[in-house]
């Protein structure tokens, strides 16, 4: 897979700046993608490569506009070496890979990696990385295809219930 | 082992001792959606089956990025959301009340205990009434219209206890920004923030709103101050509501504990492009600024204005600056309307616009060029955030704003 390397705290208004919000198509937001701040990438992303990013992706905004950006280009993965915490459950929501691997800054802009995600690890220049498993309960819904595939066959949800003032 | 405020809450929504880690489906007592979010929100709520929202009563609806609309794919979601209300019997603020979060607040639509998400990620600012309170992305909303419940990961608690006294001229947003810029970007990413001691305990509601507000600039989950008093009394003024006790245990288990003294703190300003590079305002005085933005949900109400007002004076704004003043809500434009605040600004040189967002996140109007230099006393930064990619964003507090606009830059407001 090819790399598009990213630095820390990239937010969501880089992702998608805000004028471009009316927009929910993934395809048309995609092509808005890192639009003013690397503008290459919407022109030249593709299907099967993948965006290794250093801490606090997706930073900012709850926009899902901006998992979907980067989902529209065909990208099914970001590795990073954390995320912001909105973006993670969007990323997983809109069924994007989020990727915690804490090396992901070792790892340079255009290369090629290869990432298992049953084995947890990342593939870079010969040598492997630990990716974190992801949590059970975001798996199940990466495993149904996203939260509306999960909800939609959800009969009744699991709901806690306590005392209501 | 005693719990934090937070942990108290999801443990008496969930009838269970929950703690710090548990991953629990918690129901929620309010659920935001505006008009950037709300579209997508409601398209996934249907695309899970949805066709009825769990509880029409804790749906807020409302929109406040784009208003009045400002293209007509905005206006069509506008039209797209008022017939969900309609539809779904939901009562809608429309365009007219001002920004969600500020109407969250003055409505009492998010209470002391109460469990509230908004596709917003400045929602975790209804902490400031004791409220536990998050941003969601807009899949997650479709979920919560649809079953009134979410997955949530009870989240560690940082600490942030505050002593001293402020000195004149700077205040809560000053705080914030030093706090951001100690804990980082994302050194609460996860975590709740709760804010404490005695200068916290000081600050009136507004003030809180403004912390609990940036709690996400750290990557928090939350922000939230336990309430005492001065919230019992906010609230006893918005809806039905007994005081009950709701406070971290003494040995209650911290992420962390910091301490924060703002004696000697100087006004703050958080340089481009990251909230967390706040300085003192020394270092950046006499830097050139283009356009002054007071408003926002983070500084958009009376008390801001009335700083504002206060540091201008009988003064005139620079004619060097542009300078968009927008009180957050109807209800603060009201005050500040009464109070004759908006004729002094008006006068001064000010464009005061109806209740929005306004410049904050660059939706609307108020964008910057290539190279230009706002000063903006809303939460963000970011590259791009007001406009274009090569301009430039600092934050700053109501009184620094109104301060720097006077003099076309950036000014101490002690000195004005
Ligand atoms: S004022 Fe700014 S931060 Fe607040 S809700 Fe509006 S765009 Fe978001």
């Amino acid at each position: 897979m090819r790399v598009w390397k990213f630095g820390d705290n990239i937010d969501t208004d880089a992702i998608i700046p805000g004028r471009f919000l009316t927009i929910y198509d993934p395809k048309e937001l995609a092509s808005h993608a890192f639009e003013g701040t690397r503008d290459e990438f919407s022109k030249n992303a593709r299907e099967g490569d993948v965006i290794v990013a250093g801490k606090n992706f997706g930073c900012g905004s709850s926009r899902e506009h901006a998992p979907l950006a980067l989902s529209g280009t065909g990208i099914r993965m970001v590795v990073a070496q954390s995320f912001a915490r909105i973006f993670y459950r969007n990323a997983v929501n809109v069924g994007l890979y989020p990727l915690v691997c804490p090396d992901a800054d070792r790892i340079e802009d255009g290369a090629s990696i290869t990432v298992n995600i049953r084995d947890g690890s990342v593939e870079y220049n010969g040598v492997r990385y630990r990716i974190d498993p992801v949590p059970r309960f975001m798996q199940e819904i990466v495993d149904a295809g996203g939260l509306v595939e999960y909800a939609r066959n959800l009969k009744e949800v699991p709901v806690c219930t306590g005392s209501h003032r | 082992m005693g719990a934090t405020v937070v942990e108290k809450i999801f443990s008496s929504k969930c009838g269970r001792d929950t703690r710090a880690g548990d991953v629990v489906m918690a129901p929620v007592d309010g659920a935001m959606i505006h008009d950037i979010t709300g579209p997508l929100a409601i398209q996934k709520f249907y695309e899970m089956n949805g066709t009825s929202v769990f509880d029409p009563e804790k749906v807020i609806l409302l929109f406040d990025h784009q208003i009045p609309a400002d293209s007509i794919p905005a206006a069509e979601n506008h039209v797209y959301m008022r017939n969900f209300a309609l539809e779904q019997g939901i009562l809608n603020y429309d365009l007219k009340e001002g920004v969600c979060h500020q109407v969250v607040m003055e409505k009492g639509r998010a209470a002391p205990g109460e469990i509230v998400v908004g596709a917003d990620s400045h929602t975790c600012m209804y902490g400031a009434g004791g409220a536990f309170a998050t941003g969601i992305g807009s899949t997650d909303m479709g979920f919560v219209l649809k079953y009134g419940a979410l997955y949530f990961r009870v989240p560690e608690t940082i600490r942030a206890d505050v002593h001293g006294k402020f000195q004149s001229r700077t205040g809560a947003k000053d705080l914030i920004l030093s706090i951001a810029h100690d804990i980082g970007a994302d050194g609460a990413t996860y975590k709740a923030i709760e804010f404490t001691g005695e200068t916290v305990k000081g600050l009136d509601m507004a003030g809180r709103m403004t912390c609990c507000n940036m709690a996400i600039e750290m990557g928090g989950k939350a922000g939230i101050v336990p309430p005492d008093n001065t919230t019992w009394e906010y609230f006893s003024a918005r809806r039905k509501m007994t005081p009950f006790p709701l406070k971290s245990d003494e040995d209650a288990k911290y992420f962390c504990w910091n301490n924060y003294d703002v004696d000697d703190l100087s006004p703050q300003v958080a340089i481009p492009h990251n909230v967390d590079l706040g300085v003192d305002v020394e270092k950046v005085a006499g830097t050139r600024i283009d356009q002054v933005f007071i408003g926002s949900c983070t500084n958009g109400r009376f008390e801001d204005f009335a700083e504002a007002a206060e540091v201008l004076g009988k003064n005139s704004f620079s004619e060097k600056v542009r300078v968009i003043i927008i009180p957050a809500s109807r209800e603060e434009y009201l005050k500040v309307l009464r109070a004759g605040l908006i004729e002094r600004f008006v006068e001064a040189g000010a464009l005061v616009e109806a209740p929005c967002c306004g410049p904050c996140m660059g939706g609307a109007f108020g964008l910057l060029a290539p190279g230009e230099i706002s000063l903006s006393t809303s939460n963000r930064n970011f590259k791009g955030r007001q406009g274009s990619t090569e301009a430039f964003v600092y934050l700053c507090s109501p009184a620094t704003a109104a301060a720097s606009a006077i003099y076309g830059e950036i000014t101490d407001p002690r000195e004005v």
